[in-house]
């Protein structure tokens, strides 16, 4: 199994997601935000956190029109898997391959926490290794993790049973409480909390993991 | 030639921001003030020359970047 993450000027947890991806099997290739194409043999890219571009004038906005991102575009397009992380998921919004947008906190400040999260879903590669309605602890670290969509999109989404977490207590004001979302065929998954970062037992736990090694044993048994 | 775009939260989109500087607004004694709202200004240097063809391509720069459509409202104005 091939992972590319991908490097803006500003991302700070793309070595995190390597290593998260490596820890699970994956062989990882890290890629440029000037490269204009994948690797070849990539089976997901990874959309890492961080402040890509300073977050000027929106979060994820300049990354989402960089050159990598239209070969983002074409991977998912073509059936692949994106995983996008924290500002990963902001980049993926802009990118127009998740629905909604992530506004600022509803509380204005930047919070760095860990939290529980319901798995609402373990249909999709990324949480068959949880059991739908478990909880988890995973960590947030954002300013603009709001998510706001229009009626008819969340309908769609709880409809489609594409909300794949949602926040127990709600830290930013998101809409329904979510915390991460499915685009419509399963394979990519934008999430503001960090998995990579409870993955190893010096974290505090390993829930984080699992999404790692549920992503990587799915395909490659795909 | 010179354009200028305001962009704006649409209406229903909740302004955290615009709600803070209400609530220091209200702080600070002004009394009455029943809403803000936060938004930006951006002003381009252009080298085109025709307004119209001006207006065309700023339009095209909102939908493709200076805004996003699904939560901003945006204006453009030419001199």
């Amino acid at each position: 199994m091939h992972a590319a993450v991908i490097v803006f000027p500003g991302s700070n947890c793309d070595r995190d997601m390597k290593v998260a991806f490596e820890n699970a099997g994956a062989r990882v290739s890290m890629v440029w935000h000037k490269d204009t194409e994948m690797p070849a043999g990539v089976d997901v890219i990874g959309v890492p956190g961080g402040f890509s571009f300073g977050d000027y004038l929106r979060c994820g906005a300049i990354a989402a029109n960089s050159p990598i991102c239209q070969s983002v575009k074409a991977h998912a397009d073509k059936g692949g898997y994106v995983l996008g992380i924290c500002n990963g998921f902001q980049v993926l919004t802009e990118t127009g391959l998740l629905p909604g947008v992530l506004l600022r906190n509803s509380g204005l400040k930047y919070v760095c926490k860990a939290l529980d999260l319901k798995v609402e879903t373990s249909n999709s590669a990324y949480t068959s290794g949880y059991n739908a309605g478990t909880t988890i602890t995973i960590p947030i670290a954002h300013h603009d993790g709001n998510y706001y969509a229009d009626d008819d999109t969340l309908a769609r989404l709880n409809d489609e049973d594409r909300v794949a977490f949602r926040y127990v207590e709600n830290p930013n004001g998101s809409q329904q409480d979510i915390a991460g979302i499915l685009s419509d065929n399963r394979r990519v998954l934008g999430m503001m909390p960090h998995p990579e970062r409870m993955a190893e037992e010096i974290h505090g736990n390993t829930e984080g993991a699992t999404l790692f090694s549920s992503l990587v044993g799915s395909l490659e048994n795909a | 030639m010179k354009a200028r775009v305001h962009v704006m939260l649409k209406n229903g989109v909740l302004d955290p921001q615009g709600e803070a500087v209400r609530h220091a607004l209200g702080s600070l004694g002004f009394d009455g003030v029943e809403g803000v709202r936060q938004g930006k200004i951006i002003e381009l240097d252009l080298t085109e020359t025709d307004p119209g063809k001006a207006k065309e391509t700023v339009t095209a720069m909102c939908e493709k970047l200076l805004a996003n459509t699904v939560i901003e409202s945006y204006s453009v104005e030419i001199a």
